[in-house]
């Protein structure tokens, strides 16, 4: 189960470029071992460190700027955590310590398995993430009021659905709620089974 | 109000049949409780999920709808055992097996005959069906939507929240229609195509959507370059992409294993054929590209959106990050520039009928002689038909290595890579920085255009050779 979300105020770490995809999120090279966990040091690993599977910083990344070293908001490009469905990109994140990333636009597998882990993913426009960018000052990002604000009084409301919203706040698990249903599942299937047999397998092998 | 509105059912497209008949309940908030089908695993995270819920005490429900099968990580170097380049990959594969066994899943394994890269198997053995939801722990599973199937890619909580209780929660997402109208000419396959619409509308262009292919050109395919069409909605940032399944695919689907059998399988088409969208149907979003003018396709950067036509130049308002990546310039030419290397394989291009035309292209020719050149079938059945035409020969005989089934070179896991910083023309779907491994430059390409860059040691026109 995640950690509820309502409101985080942070220093936005800006990593502003476009179709950031999960492989330079985590690299397949740095998913080592089958569990969830021991991914942050490969979070970015291809920008992070001078060379491939080294761990010498390179200190024109973002990532390594002691600035940014308490930041729990990525602020990202159009069509973040794009390419491969890898859910260990924000085990990485979350393991990091990042809690939230703000996006024009996101990949739908990726936001999917943000708001499963804690991360709220939100979404306003590319001029509004400018201008919080040009600030680099904390920012609050208000989940229940759906409201991203800046210190100089400026705000902006980002959509989000409200299964995930809840989800989110409430750090609530996704199969508990829907293991809930079980009755409801097992009338569908029932009703579904006579009008499909050749889908449930285990009835005609 | 129309005057017989309350008698004629409103015109669906397919894309609402497919969700409204998997629809169990709708949950508070606009989403929906959706029936899941199928669930595909694979050895990258199938431990890991299978695990997660063993630890949750959590059973898979219904195991006999689960499958899984060993193609991410497993070596692609004949005479291949569990053991992998990849440091700790061998883990990935015997874990995943022990938990598929204590699960009670079907597992394709390492030297099972059916084993191969998971959208090429799922279809062959009939695990996919018209009308069905399949969701897989693989951004690519999109790919099987070419039967008419809902498949879609979700992450591992995701993939076990399907296995837990047969469903996922869902918000509906927006409906587009892409039709390729007209039909592509000399040397224009599918793959270009589909990097036609993802350079032209954005790799981001798909958003929020699922989307239907429809048109001339796409009913004019063979169920193989339908799912080479399908495999990049995922690219496109949409949700899935499908076709209304027709004779072909019910032709392609009978009498594979998990397909539907005697009077099961009569009824199962009368239903399928009603999977198309109605005339009238309305879309949230509609593109309509004339294939007739579409031209082999080549990437230049490092998202598919920045490709371009084969005789094309880098655009003007290329990205600096990208350009550096890739060693390119403005306004430089692609065709001409010298590859390092060439791979033809992956979930997007490795099928049968892709073999057969870049052999056609091969036979009887070698590559050119500084160029590192492997071949990778989608699936050992794929790989023992293709051996009883001779067409692991004309591979073997041209210069390539011809390998054993699997996600392979696609991506870059620590195990085998091409050169550091070499540049490598490839059929697979992604040209991320180092994907293919530390500073690969990869062009995405079609496996004829693949095969004419081999022959020439550039970036070539394959309509050159035609």
């Amino acid at each position: 189960m995640a950690e509820p979300f309502t409101t985080l105020t942070s220093l936005p770490m800006p990593l502003v470029r476009d179709n950031i995809d999960t492989d330079q999120i985590i690299p397949s090279r740095e998913m080592k071992s089958t569990g969830k966990t021991g991914l942050a040091d490969g979070l970015f690993a291809g920008w992070r460190y001078t060379e491939i599977d080294g761990r010498e910083a390179d200190p024109d990344f973002v990532l390594n700027d002691p600035y940014y070293t308490d930041s729990q908001i990525i602020l990202g490009g159009t069509n973040f955590g794009c390419g491969s469905s890898r859910e260990h990109a924000v085990w990485a994140l979350a393991e990091y310590g990042f809690r939230a990333i703000i996006a024009p636009s996101f990949a739908p597998i990726f936001s999917g398995n943000c708001v499963r882990n804690g991360i709220l993913p939100a979404v306003i426009d590319a001029d509004a993430i400018a201008i919080i960018e040009k600030a680099n000052s904390p920012i609050t990002l208000d989940l229940s009021a759906q409201k991203i604000s800046i210190d100089e009084g400026k705000s902006w409301a980002f959509p989000i659905d409200e299964e995930a919203k809840a989800m989110l706040i409430e750090g609530l698990d996704a199969i508990d709620l829907s293991l809930k249903m079980a009755n409801d599942i097992a009338t569908w299937q029932k009703a579904d089974r006579a009008k499909r047999p050749w889908i449930y397998l285990g009835a005609n092998q | 109000m129309r005057k017989w509105g309350l008698f004629l059912p409103e015109p669906s497209s397919l894309f609402n049949k497919l969700w409204d008949s998997h629809i169990v309940t709708s949950l508070p908030g606009g989403g929906a409780l959706v029936a899941i089908d199928r669930v595909f695993l694979h050895e990258r995270t199938g431990a890991s999920a299978l695990n997660s819920l063993a630890e949750a005490e959590r059973a898979v429900t219904d195991p006999a709808r689960v499958f899984a099968v060993t193609d991410h990580i497993v070596d692609t170097r004949p005479g291949r055992t569990d053991k992998t380049l990849m440091p700790g990959g061998q883990a990935f594969i015997t874990e995943t097996r022990a938990a598929a066994k204590v699960a009670g899943i079907t597992l394709f394994d390492v030297n099972d005959p059916d084993q191969g890269i998971v959208h090429v198997i799922s279809p062959e053995l009939g695990i996919v069906l018209p009308g069905c939801t399949l969701v897989a722990p693989d951004s690519h599973t999109c790919t099987q939507g070419a039967f008419g199937a809902l498949a879609w890619g979700i992450g591992s909580s995701e993939a076990e929240h399907a296995m837990a209780t047969g469903t996922l929660r869902l918000s509906k997402p927006k409906s587009m229609r892409v039709r390729f109208s007209g039909q592509p000419t000399r040397g224009v396959t599918p793959k270009d195509m589909i990097m036609t619409l993802i350079a032209r509308h954005g790799a981001a262009g798909g958003k929020g959507h699922a989307v239907e292919f429809a048109g001339e050109a796409v009913s004019a395919l063979d169920m193989e370059g339908r799912m080479t069409l399908c495999n990049m909605a995922t690219e496109f940032s949409a949700m899935s992409g499908f076709i209304a399944p027709d004779a072909k695919a019910f032709e392609y689907l009978e009498g594979r294993r998990y397909a539907p059998k005697g009077t099961d399988w009569d009824r199962a088409v009368e239903s399928w054929k009603q999977l198309s969208s109605d005339t009238g149907a309305v879309f949230d979003t509609e593109i309509e590209i004339d294939a007739s003018a579409i031209t082999p396709m080549v990437s230049w950067g490092t998202s598919p959106e920045n490709s371009i036509g084969i005789n094309g130049v880098v655009p003007d308002d290329a990205g600096e990050r990208s350009l550096e990546y890739m060693a390119l310039d403005k306004g430089q030419k692609l065709a001409g520039t010298s590859i390092d290397a060439a791979f033809i394989g992956s979930c997007t291009n490795s099928r049968l009928s892709d073999l057969r035309r870049a052999s056609a292209l091969l036979k009887g020719k070698k590559i050119a002689n500084h160029v590192k050149a492997i071949c990778v079938p989608g699936s050992s059945r794929v790989k023992r038909e293709a051996e009883a035409e001779g067409i692991d020969a004309i591979f073997r005989e041209a210069g390539f290595e011809w390998r054993e089934s699997g996600c392979s070179m696609c991506f870059y896991a620590g195990g085998e890579s091409f050169a550091p910083g070499s540049r490598v023309i490839s059929t697979t779907n992604r040209n991320f920085e180092s994907r293919q491994g530390p500073g690969v430059k990869t062009h995405i390409a079609s496996p004829e255009t693949v095969v004419a860059s081999a022959l020439a040691g550039a970036i070539a026109d394959v309509r050159e050779l035609m």
